[in-house]
């Protein structure tokens, strides 16, 4: 492999790997605030820099099988109770701005502050971010140690790798603001359906499957799911007109 | 004591949420995958239609109880 071919590869695989964790840190701060989930990826990659310093190559033994099976379920169980609540206001079964559940909401969050809110960080989106970095970083980092040692070029697979890393930071920082001015309800179902998606492909992957076009499949996935949610939210409006149709003429 | 029960509460709401039934089957249809992908039986296509199960599942969950 030349020194080229070398550098591509390892940018386009790396590349894969950061915008999966670009996607959901992006998850993480629009809805639950930039401040936790920029430190919870800074906090992953302060992490990966320590893993990379203390054990180097010997990373590469790390069960990252068990680390995708472990975060990939929890996105899973994260990414359906989003994407409900998302449907069901979205169909109209639940209010878009539901007072009384706010006003509980708020009163809860008062009562576990202090456990929710340590150190002034939302522990929901430091996790997210801190756990989809880590694992996608421990990738990245996979990929520079197999081409790197087996090349044995291992500076130019990180430079590769670090051109992907910085690419995909800079194109998050320009769509933030965009994303920022999306209506909340539909930035919640986005986020439901990416960590669903996320959390299906790399549980599956943790647990032993070999999903088909690899990380292509991820976009199958996407789309499987994006279809299912726009139908179910279309059949749920309907049954809520008809409801209430029925609940006019009866009146 | 209140701290334990706060710290139990808060883990409770962050793993498992407001309906334990999809954090149970999401463990469920996971670990399944694994043990057919073990045994060599590609269940692939069925992970992602037992989500889509469970999502239907606790969407009447939710609704039944509104």
């Amino acid at each position: 492999m030349n020194t080229f071919a070398l550098l591509l590869t390892t940018f386009l695989a790396s590349a894969v790997e950061a915008v999966e964790a670009l996607t959901i840190v992006l998850a993480a701060g629009v809805t639950r605030g930039w401040r936790s989930a920029l430190i919870g990826m800074a906090a992953a990659a302060a992490l990966l820099a320590l893993l990379i310093v203390a054990l180097g190559p010997a990373l590469s033994h790390i069960p990252i099988d068990a680390l995708r099976a472990i975060v990939g379920a929890l996105l899973l169980s994260f990414g359906l109770q989003w994407s409900r609540k998302a449907i069901l206001r979205a169909s109209g079964y639940k209010a878009q701005h539901d007072e009384a559940e706010i006003f509980a909401r708020q009163t809860s969050a008062a009562r576990s502050a202090a456990a929710h809110n340590r150190a002034g960080l939302d522990w929901y989106g430091f996790t997210l971010a801190f756990k989809g970095v880590v694992l996608e970083g421990l990738e990245v980092i996979f990929i520079v140690l197999s081409f790197g040692e087996s090349t044995h070029r291992l500076v130019t697979a990180s430079a590769g790798a670090a051109a992907a890393v910085v690419l995909t930071i800079m194109v998050g920082i320009m769509i933030r603001k965009p994303l920022e001015r999306a209506p909340e309800n539909m930035t919640k179902l986005v986020v439901g359906l990416m960590l669903t998606t996320f959390g299906t492909f790399w549980g599956g992957e943790g647990a032993g499957i070999k999903w088909p076009g690899s990380d292509a499949s991820i976009l199958g996935l996407l789309a499987l799911y994006a279809v299912t949610m726009t139908v179910t939210i279309g059949v749920l409006r309907a049954a809520q007109a008809r409801a209430a149709s029925l609940k006019a003429a009866a009146s | 004591m209140g701290t334990i029960s706060g710290i139990a509460r808060f883990l409770y709401d962050f793993f498992v949420g407001d309906d334990w039934v999809g954090a149970v089957a999401v463990i469920v249809i996971l670990a399944g995958a694994g043990s057919a992908a073990h045994a060599g039986v590609e269940l692939w296509w069925l992970v992602p239609i037992a989500v889509i199960g469970v999502l239907a599942l606790t969407l009447r969950r939710a609704i039944t109880r509104l």
